[in-house]
């Protein structure tokens, strides 16, 4: 894809003059430093954050992975992150499971059922959803979102209470609580997922539709048979940098959540907490060796969506066209 | 015309096997009305507060009809296919339906503040827990920060992008293309953590405006590399070529020819990256601190900015004349983000590179 000259032409506007060459060298070497740039600030980021993190452990008295507590500062330092990791990762979970069905509907209906005519406005539509920044998204999930949750959360501990995980052990308490950042998280999500997936879906070989339709199949077997495989990959990898905006989504959560120290699987209790809402709040009143606890905390977050948007690149990068990174 | 009715009267077999019973084209939309109806009859008379309640009750009850109805008359595999098409159009009102929530209840809430006098002052000498006050100083704040961010990012976007698709091959362009994929997923407080550790902890610096524009050039970076490069790849080669023919030299080649050719597209991208660290609430907390009164110099002291405000309206402050205030800023900030995104996304329509896509 990358458009190269002829070898032949770039030899001649090479050799044409000596200032040409001179100023060939400076914007390249220019332009090959910004990238390089790019790569240092990467490993600058591990780098500085593992140094940091490095010196908050070694005098870390409780179990780094295992303990619950968070108080770095206080003058014996304990602090753990089993109780961020397994907020961080329940809240992105629900936001994945609410998410990924909602925006591959909406993106087979912006590619294949939606009138030709307002599709594109719908896509905008949608596209205006990444738009709100993560700060209102909180104010409103917290003044609007968590009063209209009462109904439904009171419901879900009335009929599914028996599957322990939305059971309510404090009946009638503010859905300040993982299950809501969830919700919250999933519609913050929604644009990315349902972007790349659109473009996914657009380029299903027009032919193969046809086909299927040809054979008789209704729209629904047409795009379980030529769309839906064709666009797997995609969705996949498109779910997979939902989860990486998931999981480091900081203000809203920190907005939304009550947090605190108890590990527990009733999600539709208050509490718990994730590693960037953590940082969030524990910042402004930290001591410096809270702060590079904070900084061990932010290394693991980063190293996890590390790891999982280079996952989602690698399995897209089969077909360079849809990134979504423009999303 | 008589032939069609000969044959359909010889052979009333024949005709009724090859086409079935269909729903009524309004069927849909019927089926819609109607689920609409007995979900706000079931929700109002069950008595539930909630009218997310009754949107869901409502939605079951448009697939379930949808499916059982045509299950009925039109037989199996056409039930499955509206039921399809129920799903479809039920998750795409699902995702409409929080857009126009948040922002009509934005809008409405923020215009009880929003007024002149709102705009033009600072929180100096208001005592936060009472009336009054403005966001002038936020303004002021994320205007400079943005500006600054901006000014770091652009070009070193800029140039990466054109390193890649004019020079880049080989082993330094697929690590740079990769880690600038990974880059765009990096969250926005490690970004902060990062500057904060760097500049703050390691170099000294206090808080100030600027180190709040590093961690948003960081944040802003990735995204202007990824959308520029889509852009210069549009620039049809002919045009290079024709250029490189008349011997011009590849970097005036690139600053001339491929550059202008794709100025929409990059100035689109550019926005679009403006819009999405202008909401950056983390980084800037961290950094820049937040103050109450107007300070323009963003490389001395704590500054303020539109998120760090609405936050600590929210947060601190945490009363109705608080809220009112967030929201307040919160229309500002939606109405510049949305604007930005609107107008940017405009460009890109009128401007860009004819060819591909």
């Amino acid at each position: 894809m990358t458009s190269s000259p002829p070898a032949a032409a770039r030899g001649r506007a090479r050799r044409s003059r000596s200032d040409s060459r001179l100023g060939d060298s400076i914007f390249f070497n220019l332009s090959r430093g910004s990238g390089i740039l790019l790569l240092v600030i990467m490993a600058a980021i591990a780098g500085f954050l593992a140094y940091r993190s490095g010196i908050a452990l070694s005098k870390d008295e409780g179990n780094f992975l295992t303990t619950f507590e968070w108080n770095p500062d206080a003058p014996k330092p304990v602090f753990g992150i089993a109780v961020l990791a397994f907020g961080t990762i329940v809240s992105a979970l629900i936001a994945m499971v609410i998410a990924v069905p909602v925006a591959v509907g909406i993106a087979l209906f912006i590619s294949h059922y939606a009138p030709r005519r307002i599709a594109q406005p719908f896509a905008y539509l949608v596209d205006l959803l990444a738009a709100v920044p993560s700060i209102v998204y909180g104010l409103w999930g917290v003044l609007f979102l968590v009063p209209h949750m009462d109904g439904l959360t009171a419901w879900m501990d009335q009929y599914l209470g028996w599957t322990y995980v939305f059971d309510q052990t404090q009946a009638g308490v503010t859905p300040r609580n993982l299950f809501t950042v969830g919700i919250l998280l999933a519609i913050m999500v929604l644009p990315i997922i349902t972007a790349v997936s659109r473009e996914v879906f657009r380029q299903v070989p027009r032919m193969h539709e046809e086909a299927a339709l040809a054979l008789g199949a209704t729209r629904w077997e047409m795009i379980r048979t030529a769309v839906l495989p064709f666009g797997r990959p995609g969705i996949i990898s498109a779910s997979m940098l939902g989860l990486g905006r998931a999981l480091g989504e900081t203000i809203a959560v920190a907005i939304v959540l009550s947090a605190n120290s108890v590990l527990s699987l009733h999600v539709l209790d208050p509490g718990g907490g994730t590693f960037a809402q953590n940082i969030a709040l524990k910042f402004n009143e930290a001591q410096p060796f809270g702060r590079d606890a904070l900084m061990a905390s932010g290394l693991v977050l980063f190293v996890i969506t590390l790891l999982v948007n280079g996952a989602a690149r690698l399995i897209i990068a089969r077909r360079k066209e849809y990134s979504g990174a423009n999303a | 015309m008589s032939t069609a009715t000969t044959i359909a009267d010889s052979t009333p077999q024949l005709r009724r096997n090859l086409t079935t019973a269909r729903l009524p084209k309004w069927a849909p939309a019927g089926v819609a009305l109607l689920s609409i109806g007995l979900g706000c009859a079931v929700g109002a008379g069950a008595g539930l507060a909630s009218h997310l309640q009754w949107g869901i009750i409502a939605a079951a009850l448009f697939v379930v009809l949808s499916y059982a109805l045509s299950a009925r008359v039109e037989g199996r595999r056409q039930a499955k296919d509206r039921l399809a098409t129920a799903v479809v159009w039920v998750a795409f009102i699902l995702a409409v339906v929080p857009l126009v929530a948040l922002t009509f209840y934005t809008v409405q809430q923020g215009l009880e503040v929003l007024d002149g006098n709102f705009l033009t002052h600072s929180m100096k000498n208001v005592i936060s827990s009472g009336p009054g006050g403005g966001i002038y100083h936020a303004l002021i704040g994320t205007l400079e920060q943005v500006l600054l961010a901006t000014l770091i990012a652009a070009p070193i976007g800029l140039l990466t992008a054109v390193y890649l698709v004019e020079y880049g091959r080989g082993r330094l362009a697929k690590w740079v293309t990769f880690f600038v994929d990974v880059m765009t997923g990096v969250p926005s407080i490690v970004a902060g953590l990062f500057i904060l550790s760097l500049w703050n902890i390691m170099l000294g610096f206090d808080y100030s405006g600027f180190s709040g524009s590093l961690a948003l050039a960081i944040l802003m970076m990735p995204v202007v590399v990824r959308s520029t490069e889509e852009m210069l790849k549009l620039v049809p080669n002919e045009l290079r070529e024709a250029s490189y023919a008349l011997g011009v030299p590849k970097w005036k080649t690139i600053l001339r020819i491929v550059l202008p050719t794709a100025i929409g597209g990059i100035t689109t991208g550019v926005m679009l990256a403006v819009a999405r660290i202008t909401g950056e609430t983390a980084p800037v907390m961290m950094l820049v601190f937040g103050a109450d009164a107007i300070n323009g110099d963003p490389f001395n002291g704590p500054q303020q900015s539109l998120p760090l405000y609405i936050w600590q309206q929210y947060s601190m402050v945490n009363n109705d004349f608080g809220y009112a205030r967030a929201w307040g800023a919160a229309l500002v900030l939606i109405f510049f983000v949305m604007g930005l995104n609107l107008v940017a996304r405009g460009i890109a329509r009128w401007r860009s590179p004819k060819g591909g896509r």
